[in-house]
């Protein structure tokens, strides 16, 4: 199983694992976190809602579409689910290609897909409220596309 | 009848996570229309659906059995 939910905390090694092969130069692994400070508010804790059996379909989508880009890639996703801390891990995402630099490509691009189709939901508890996170890209998500070059932001 | 799941604000909005209403052949946009109409659930022109656990667009026709997501902006990562 590449990709995972997980409602205890991700074992990143155990992703990593997951991509290693005999005919891999390289891995990259993505690492998000949570973070404090968002434009000067402080973050106290997060809590990730996902609506399962689609999120999984869609981490597997993604995976199917980084192995059409880049054929010899290895790709595992494991998002967290549940409350969060400051500095805990919310996803990890490990590829593994023959030479870094596809590694480094499909790496990035899993992580923008992440954020357009995966049915994954965050609420952020501040000091002062909470409020659920929208459309972080602030575009228009692509259902059923993939995102055109200038999509993939920097 | 068809399952309706709803989401983070969504869900929040409505106070709970599943509905059924009876949509038999009914399109994606006329669900959303009942369910601004009966549920005062605001928003939705800005969600996704999904049909199935897979998306679909207002045009998509409904049938007995079906579960229809309600997916608002995702933010996961």
């Amino acid at each position: 199983m590449n990709f995972n939910l997980s409602k205890e905390p991700i074992v990143i090694q155990d992703v990593i694992d997951k991509v290693i092969k005999r005919n891999a130069g390289a891995v990259t692994t993505f690492i998000g976190t949570v973070r404090e400070m968002t434009k000067g508010k402080k973050t106290l804790f997060l809590v990730y809602e996902a609506y399962e059996p689609m999120a999984i379909k869609k981490l597997e989508q993604i995976g199917a579409e980084i192995k059409e880009r880049w054929p010899d890639a290895e790709t595992a996703i494991t998002h967290r689910v549940g409350k969060l801390d400051i500095t805990d891990v919310a996803v990890v995402i490990a590829v593994s290609t023959p030479h870094r630099n596809d590694a480094y490509e499909a790496n990035r691009y899993a992580i923008e897909r992440i954020k357009e189709i995966v049915p994954i939901w965050k609420k952020e508890h501040w000091e002062d409220g909470e409020t659920w996170v929208g459309n972080q890209l602030e575009t228009v998500p692509y259902p059923t596309g993939k995102p055109k070059e200038g999509d993939i932001r920097d | 009848m068809i399952k309706v799941l709803l989401f983070a604000q969504l869900r929040d909005e409505l106070g709970k996570e599943t509905i059924s209403i009876e949509a038999n052949g009914w399109s994606v946009a006329e669900l959303k229309g009942k369910m601004k109409a009966e549920y005062q659930l605001g928003g939705l022109e800005t969600v996704m659906t999904a049909v199935n656990e897979e998306f679909a667009d207002d045009d998509t026709i409904l049938s007995d059995g079906d579960t229809v997501a309600f997916i608002p902006p995702v933010s996961g990562g």
